[in-house]
């Protein structure tokens, strides 16, 4: 179902950044050098989420930052997105320096975030108002054709509260790519959806991304979650986060039967493996503590 | 009673069914509440039929009629109904509009927050209708004073009811707003704006209230003409008949203000569960 709506996106719907996926040297797309990201905790203690971060992404590829909760890997989201400033090192986007939230990165949130008062079309219109680069008519003529592409067409005049959790992600990832972000940013953006529904969405989201070519960083702690959307896995250790090892994912795409593949269940062995002994469960105490400033905001 | 059944069986129509049942719901309430008045007006009746209580005291339901007749059939309560009017309709107006906008401004600047909370407390906290005398002094005893006094009673729901509306923004979607790199005054104008509307409501609605206490008080501090000013004069005469007309419109006109609020309400909850 997913690939047959993937492959109904109309031509007005092709998003930018639709360079070729092979880029030869190393990548000046997205590239983290040695980022640290410190806040301060309670009183004078401070606080190092993460610890000198080395990462680059290549265009239109799928990267999950996979690791316990609460290591950190959300707050290299933040900053990647703009919301935080990394402490010391580098962070660059093609080429230049983040240094403030922008549409070409667009980030989906673990909550929906979608204004209770806007019917679902204006809610996918929203990013698009925001950035003021397009006018009113064409914004809402993409925002249907995304709707059609994340199968909600018939839900366009509907509120929020009449959709399902689901449903109400679906609308959050097309509000998302109205932009056209040039990077995809998720925050385990499934997490608080039912089973079933997950499952679906991911064959979307990746049916998606396929077919717009749209480069992504996705944080989940979910290890098959990960092994099933990404080109490569970032492992992180607890915090302070590092990245402990990089498994590249060789499964081919379309990935909608992937599951039941001995190869999917090896790789899923291995990076729980890999998880495992970069990350030993935490202690009651540590665990609690974690929860507390996990979300990688300081406050 | 047919359609809690029907939403027990389970229809396939969930929505429609909820809609009958809450349809149930609401014919239940207008059955019992309209009960309940009508028992009220027997006993009342019963009362000044046996003679309980004199007329002068408690004139009876027929005699509180006739009162308004006889009211309506002169020329008298036409300028009594513009007086009154007058002060409502320009206190409130004047009440909403400086509450709406200071409310605003005090939810999303929040330094001038800090700055004027002490004196909203302090006005607040006085029972405003005790500024009646001084505003007499002030602004004399014409439409101006009444005005005000009708103005300083309804101001602050609005004004404390629109400010703390601002505030109580959702940060996720603010989140979500400066991700697609949104200017402050896009996020006031769809976040701010839109999420305090029901506060907005809210307080008009206590505002409505207080405004109606605003007129009757301002009119007792002296007045020519006002439907406050006719109740005092017929109760220094014992006419009681016409003090209970009176109150009846003033009832009146407090539902009328009221059941626009409420209609206002429902237009704009369309999105709330």
């Amino acid at each position: 179902m997913a690939i047959a709506q993937a492959s109904m996106l109309p031509e007005e719907v092709a998003l930018a950044g639709r360079v070729s996926r092979t880029s030869g040297e190393a990548s000046d797309y997205l590239h983290v050098r040695k980022a640290s990201i410190a806040y301060a905790g309670r009183g004078a203690e401070i606080i190092l989420a993460i610890d000198r971060i080395d990462l680059s992404v290549d265009r239109g590829e799928f990267v999950c930052l996979l690791g316990p909760s609460g290591c950190g890997k959300t707050t290299l989201l933040n900053a990647v997105a703009g919301f935080l400033a990394i402490s010391s090192g580098a962070l660059t986007f093609n080429g230049k320096p983040i240094d403030r939230p922008g549409p070409d990165r667009a980030m989906v949130f673990q909550q929906p975030g979608l204004l209770p008062w806007r019917n679902v079309l204006h809610n996918v219109t929203y990013g698009l108002e925001m950035s003021g680069r397009m006018r009113r008519r064409e914004a809402a003529a993409r925002a249907a054709a995304l709707l059609e592409l994340v199968g909600l067409a018939d839900f366009a005049h509907s509120f929020p509260h009449q959709l399902s959790g689901g449903m109400q992600q679906r609308v959050n990832l097309a509000r998302a790519l109205a932009v056209e972000p040039e990077l995809l940013l998720l925050d385990e953006p499934f997490a608080s959806v039912d089973a079933q529904a997950r499952e679906a969405l991911q064959i979307e989201l990746l049916a998606i991304c396929n077919r717009a070519e749209v480069t992504a960083l996705f944080v989940t702690h979910d290890v098959s979650e990960a092994v099933f959307l990404a080109d490569r896995i970032c492992v992180f250790s607890k915090r302070p986060g590092r990245i402990v090892r990089e498994v590249r994912v060789r499964l081919p795409k379309p990935r909608d039967e992937v599951r039941l593949t001995p190869q999917f269940l090896t790789y899923v062995q291995e990076v729980a493996g890999v998880l495992g002994s970069a990350a030993p469960a935490a202690s009651k105490t540590e665990r609690s503590k974690e929860k507390r400033h996990g979300d990688g905001y300081p406050r | 009673m047919a359609t809690v059944i029907l939403d027990d069986s389970g229809t396939p129509r969930r929505r429609g069914s909820a809609l009958a049942a809450r349809m149930g719901q609401s014919t239940e309430r207008i059955v019992l509440g309209t009960a309940f008045i009508a028992v009220l007006f027997v006993v009342w009746d019963l009362v000044t039929v046996l003679g309980i209580e004199p007329p002068i005291i408690l004139p009876s339901p027929a005699g509180v009629a006739s009162a308004l007749r006889s009211l309506f059939s002169s020329s008298d309560i036409w300028a009594d109904f513009a007086a009154s009017g007058k002060e409502l309709c320009y206190g409130l107006a004047l009440a909403a509009a400086v509450g709406i906008a200071a409310g605003l401004a005090i939810g999303w600047y929040t330094r001038l927050g800090y700055f004027v909370d002490p004196l909203i407390s302090f006005l607040y906290a006085v029972p405003r209708v005790a500024l009646g005398p001084l505003l007499v002094v002030w602004l004399g005893i014409g439409l101006s004073s009444k005005v005000a006094l009708v103005f300083l009673i309804s101001v602050f729901p609005v004004l404390v009811n629109t400010s703390s509306g601002v505030r109580s923004l959702d940060p996720h979607l603010v989140r979500v707003a400066h991700c697609f790199g949104a200017s402050d005054l896009k996020i006031f104008r769809t976040i701010a704006l839109p999420g305090s509307v029901p506060f907005i409501l809210g307080g008009l609605r206590l505002a409505v209230g207080q405004s109606l206490i605003g007129v009757f008080v301002a009119e007792l501090l002296g007045a020519q003409h006002g439907i406050g000013a006719m109740i005092d004069n017929a109760g220094q005469q014992f006419q009681t008949d016409i003090v209970f007309a009176g109150l009846l419109i003033f009832a009146a006109a407090g539902m009328l203000l009221t059941a626009i609020v409420r209609w206002l309400e429902r237009r704009f909850d369309a999105w709330r569960v």
